[in-house]
């Protein structure tokens, strides 16, 4: 096995083992789209309109909850450490680590939408949309949330800040995400889906890059 | 004078801007000038306390 | 190009052209001001036009300002040059500051005008994320005790944010367009008649030279500080 597949293995063992964060960011996804309808209300045309974007939003909050703790673990016991002074590049480990996040939480998220998207009466057409939108998009909110998280590393109780500072770098992918889910919906035809691919594209591309920056800061010491 | 200050209707619009405007820009100015005045007494001393 | 940006440098010319610079806007914001109360009231807008003086110019410094700051940012990340980081850093509660008057005075000026302060309007919006942007930069700032390591990270934070605040702002058109229930009175359109241009181009002269002056007394205050702070390390 490379040493990419291993730490991606290796995460996915610690993310997944009981109490990791998978499970929890998944809890709190089904959590979030649970209390919504409870504080708009029952009318369930309302909710077939909103569901797009009621679950984007809670799965972009599911994922930056664990986000938190992409780095974090690592870095306070010395292994992020050891980690770097390994056979791959910081560039490397935090595509490594991206990519390890997203398969603990933006898939389980997406392969979960669809159940949740029954609570709020989504009309049939509107499911492949929301499931692909979001196995496109949930990998760009892994990689700029790394871009946060690596920043944050050396801030004291820095999941308070994270998601102020991942909040509005997110943006575009809420506003495309639930966009195509809407229009499909509606029976328009729209470019939501490519744009949002283009920028989870984007973001999957460049993010390691910065990340590793933010990285390479904070372990200098 | 009194036709001025209503502003064509446009009076509760038109005052706060500039209100906000006018108290932002003057907080930005007053403190800013205050942490400048506030560094240099800080410097002086701390040089004067380098040399004794 | 550097050989001018040491901190030395730096408060010898800055002290030169500060007083220009705050005499500057003083006397293009008083022009501005009397051009803006003196010209007549727009034919659609009314009055409400005079909103549009210290609206417009606010709204471009909160854009202009973040450009700075992100090229400030670039220059210290890739010269390493302290003067440079402080240069962004001190930026970044100015431009907060004129992003937040944009909103205020946008949405007053959108009561009258759409019948509501707030419309998820392309342009509020994306002000409103850029507002998000400027909190952000500063509370990492904040966050990170060493200064050379919050210098790097706010750095990183502001250049992810250039980048972004562009695709930002396209996909909050994309996604006006979109949710538009009927169409909206835009905002600066009909601003074109020679007697509300020359108001609106005083005022943003004004507080372009404005923000100059402030950022340049809040980067010298920073050097005092810095200044203080090595003396008493040293002394101590």
């Amino acid at each position: 096995m490379t040493p990419f597949l291993a730490l991606v293995a290796r995460d996915m063992r610690l993310a997944t083992r009981a109490g990791g964060s998978a499970m929890l960011a998944l809890a709190f996804f089904a959590a979030m789209a649970a209390i919504v309808p409870l504080g708009v209300g029952a009318d369930l045309r309302l909710l077939a309109r909103i569901a797009g974007g009621v679950l984007w939003v809670a799965a972009v909050l599911a994922a930056l909850l664990s986000l938190d703790r992409l780095f974090q673990l690592d870095f306070d016991d010395g292994s992020l450490d050891a980690i770097a002074l390994g056979p791959l590049s910081l560039e490397s480990v935090s595509a490594a680590k991206i990519l390890a996040h997203w398969l603990t939480t933006g898939l389980p998220l997406t392969l979960l939408s669809p159940v949740l998207a029954l609570l709020f009466d989504l009309p049939a057409q509107g499911y492949v949309p929301l499931v692909v939108s979001l196995a496109v998009g949930t990998p760009s909110v892994s990689a700029i949330g790394a871009i946060g998280a690596g920043l944050t590393l050396a801030v004291r109780r820095g999941g308070l800040i994270l998601p102020l500072l991942v909040m509005p770098l997110i943006v575009p992918a809420v506003i495309f995400g639930s966009g195509a889910v809407l229009a499909a919906i509606d029976g328009l035809p729209s470019a939501a889906m490519g744009l949002l691919a283009a920028f989870s594209l984007g973001a999957v591309l460049l993010s390691p890059f910065a990340t590793a920056a933010a990285l390479r800061l904070n372990l200098a010491a | 004078m009194a036709h001025f200050f209503a502003m064509g209707g446009y009076a509760a619009y038109v005052w706060p801007s500039y209100g906000v405007t006018f108290l932002g820009l003057a907080a930005a100015i007053i403190l800013t000038w205050r942490s400048y005045a506030h560094a240099k007494r800080v410097l002086a001393s701390a040089e004067k306390g380098d040399r004794s | 190009m550097f050989k001018y940006a040491n901190p030395t440098r730096f408060m010898e010319l800055s002290g030169l052209v500060l007083p220009w610079f705050a005499a500057a806007a003083a006397i293009l914001i008083a022009a501005g001001l009397y051009l803006g109360f003196t010209a007549p009231p727009d034919y659609q807008q009314g009055d409400t036009v005079r909103i549009m003086f210290i609206h417009v110019p606010a709204a471009t410094m909160a854009m202009a300002v973040y450009g700075l700051m992100a090229l400030a940012s670039l220059i210290g990340l890739v010269n390493r040059h302290p003067l440079a980081d402080i240069a962004a850093r001190e930026a970044a509660p100015l431009g907060a500051l004129f992003t937040a008057l944009a909103l205020i005075t946008g949405s007053l000026w959108g009561k009258p005008m759409w019948g509501t302060y707030w419309v998820w309007d392309a342009r509020l919006t994306s002000f409103l994320i850029l507002l998000f942007l400027y909190l952000g930069y500063i509370a990492l700032w904040n966050a990170i005790e060493d200064e050379t390591r919050a210098a790097r990270a706010a750095a990183i934070l502001a250049l992810v944010g250039a980048v972004d605040v562009v695709i930002v702002k396209y996909s909050v058109e994309w996604w006006s367009t979109l949710h538009q229930g009927e169409s909206i009175f835009r905002m600066g359109g009909p601003l074109i008649a020679s007697v509300f241009l020359w108001p609106l181009f005083a005022m943003m002269l004004g507080y372009g030279f404005l923000f100059a002056a402030l950022w340049i007394v809040r980067i010298r205050t920073e050097i005092l500080n810095r200044r203080s702070r090595s003396l008493l390390r040293a002394g101590a």
